[in-house]
């Protein structure tokens, strides 16, 4: 659906009150847009985009719990305009810029605000960003994500990723394994190795990322590979390369 | 202990020591008597080196026995009997040397004439050994006069640093442009309203800028930027920033480095409310006991909501300016327990009055 009669419904969110009542006096003057929901915080944001499925998004950057990063890692994307809304973070302005995504200053005028939406509605259809580059690109270098968001059905968890034990790659997903559960999130190991810490997390197989201070020892395994054994007892498979990168991640360590 | 004089100066002076004694005792030796110049000159010069030796060890119990802490009486004790046992070692040495040249030939004699004028000897080494204990003070006392002078320009240096790092750190970005974009909401909501949080935001910047540049202010001033604070950031969090104030009588008057409090705030705003999407408080409590200040900034937090105070950038800009101020006396704790951060402070009481 497409052209100038279409409609349009959006969501607002963010956690100040007074900048949602912004948005919204700006989008009054637009009858095309119709606003589903205003949301204070990412959780409900994730719950409302669930429920009326919006075709546009006003995202705040800097919200508790859930950011505006990890509200778009949450969501189905396909289809839907963002516009992200910050006050001042170098960081993510510079990711915005680096992956061409629409983004307004708080404060902004009416003139910026028009040309942000109008640059949203004319987009549809293009390439959909993929959130955690975008997130990775917003930190400055040398930091890593604290925490990984994953949405059970409806249920957003966050899992601390000093509580990860390590990430098993299925298909499209990856298995989370935190505190004996199991978390399933859509996305691929590589883009899940690419969020964390280095220093802490390596990948030893194709399909497994482990997370270091969980492996109590390695052990060979049939002719030529090796088997980690995790201090909970799990067994992963160790790939020849894998051990490599194991072998110096912990000589590194002492 | 040094035996060695390290630096130039106490070089030069060892120097200048051993030659201007070495003529004294030469005089001493040659006149009147039988020694020819020459000899004199000789075991002379060789004693007032071995005098040099102990004027530099004196630089010992000068140290063990500082001039401002230590009572005359030992002082005297300390130093005469040092005098006098070193000055008797010295005269035995000293006829140890004679009678060495007194074996070489065309030198017989100088041993009779030295042992005939050990009276005087001890009495010259006697007084030059207290002499170098008077130059060792000078040395002693000029050195850390320089070293407290270059500590007073490095603390200044630092507290200055402090300052700026402090002012810079004071408008952060973030809270200017979401206090802005809050006027900007209310403009056509409720314009009084927006009228009213563009003079608070003044007052604020005016307050910030103006108290830069005093050393010290009174608590009472630093708790009304704290109100005006939280008055726009209330603005913009509504009923999720609640802040409540315990406060001492007495410790409204006690001065503090400017803007100390502030950091602690944005922080517990930041890390702590922002946070929270039902929101928080933060409470200050400033007691004051005897002859200290105790300044708690505490707020609620959520430990798992990953906004941890790695960096900690404004927590060590305090620390900072508290060392810079009153050096060991300062204290400064922080600390997360369950869902409470709170950082204390304490420092000695300073007011108006008693300057």
């Amino acid at each position: 659906m497409s052209g100038p009669n279409r409609k349009w419904k959006a969501l607002i969110v963010d956690d100040e009150e007074l900048a949602r009542k912004l948005l919204r006096e700006m989008l009054s003057s637009h009858p095309e847009i119709e606003i589903a929901a205003e949301c204070g915080n990412g959780m409900e944001a994730v719950k409302a985009a669930g429920e009326h499925k919006p075709d546009l998004l006003f995202l705040d950057v800097q919200m508790p719990k859930l950011t505006g990063f990890d509200v778009l890692e949450l969501i189905e994307r396909q289809g839907v305009a963002v516009i992200f809304v910050t006050a001042f973070d170098q960081y993510a302005m510079k990711a915005f810029d680096v992956h061409a995504v629409d983004y307004l200053l708080k404060p902004f005028s009416r003139e910026r605000f028009e040309a942000a939406l109008e640059r949203a509605k004319s987009q549809e259809g293009k390439k959909v960003v993929d959130a955690v580059e975008l997130a990775a690109t917003a930190r400055p270098a040398g930091q890593f994500a604290e925490r990984i968001v994953v949405k059970d059905g409806t249920k957003v968890s966050l899992i601390a990723v000093s509580k990860l034990d390590y990430a098993e790659a299925l298909d499209d997903y990856v298995s989370l394994v935190s505190e004996g559960k199991k978390h399933l999130k859509q996305q691929t190991i590589s883009g899940l190795e690419m969020a964390l810490d280095p220093a802490l997390f390596v990948r030893i197989h194709r399909s497994y990322v482990v997370n270091l201070e969980r492996v109590a020892r390695i052990e060979p395994y049939g002719k030529d590979s090796k088997v980690a054994i995790l201090t909970n007892g799990v067994k992963l498979p160790v790939s020849r390369t894998g051990y490599a990168r194991l072998k110096k991640l912990l000589e590194e360590k002492g | 202990m040094r035996v060695v004089p390290t630096s130039r100066p106490q070089q030069m002076i060892f120097g200048v020591g051993w030659i201007f004694f070495s003529l004294l005792l030469a005089v001493l030796l040659k006149s009147p008597g039988i020694l020819i110049w020459s000899h004199a000159l000789a075991l002379a010069a060789v004693l007032s080196g071995l005098a040099q030796v102990s004027a530099i060890s004196a630089d010992f119990s000068c140290r063990t026995a500082p001039l401002s802490r230590t009572p005359l009486w030992r002082l005297l004790l300390t130093h005469v009997v040092a005098a006098l046992l070193l000055t008797f070692f010295w005269v035995k040495v000293g006829v140890i040397v004679a009678r060495q040249f007194d074996s070489i030939e065309g030198w017989k004699g100088i041993y009779g004439e030295y042992v005939l004028k050990t009276g005087m000897m001890f009495a010259a080494g006697f007084f030059y050994y207290l002499l170098s204990v008077a130059v060792q003070y000078a040395l002693i006392a000029q050195k850390a006069s320089n070293e407290a002078q270059a500590r007073a320009v490095e603390s200044s240096i630092r507290a200055r640093e402090a300052e700026l790092s402090a002012l810079k750190a004071q408008i952060n970005p973030h809270f200017l442009y979401n206090s802005l974009n809050s006027i900007s909401a209310l403009t056509s909501i409720d314009p009084a309203r927006a009228r009213e949080m563009c003079v608070s935001l003044a007052d604020f910047l005016r307050l910030t800028l103006g108290m830069g540049e005093k050393p010290v202010i009174p608590l009472r001033e630093e708790v009304g930027l704290l109100e005006k604070y939280c008055a726009i950031e209330k603005v913009r969090f509504g009923e999720r920033l609640r802040v409540e104030e315990e406060i001492q009588e007495e410790a409204r008057e006690c001065l503090l480095p400017p803007l100390l409090l502030q950091p602690l705030f944005e922080n517990a705003v930041v890390h702590g409310i922002a946070q929270m999407p039902e929101g928080g408080w933060i409470r200050l409590r400033a007691t004051r006991n005897e002859d200290r200040v105790s300044l708690t900034v505490e707020n609620s937090w959520d430990p798992e909501a990953g906004s941890s105070r790695k960096n900690g950038v404004g927590l060590k800009n305090v620390q900072r300016r508290l060392e810079a101020r009153y050096g060991n006396e300062a204290r400064l704790q922080a600390n997360a327990e369950d869902e409470v951060f709170r950082v204390n402070l304490s420092f000695p009481v300073e007011t108006e009055k008693a300057k």
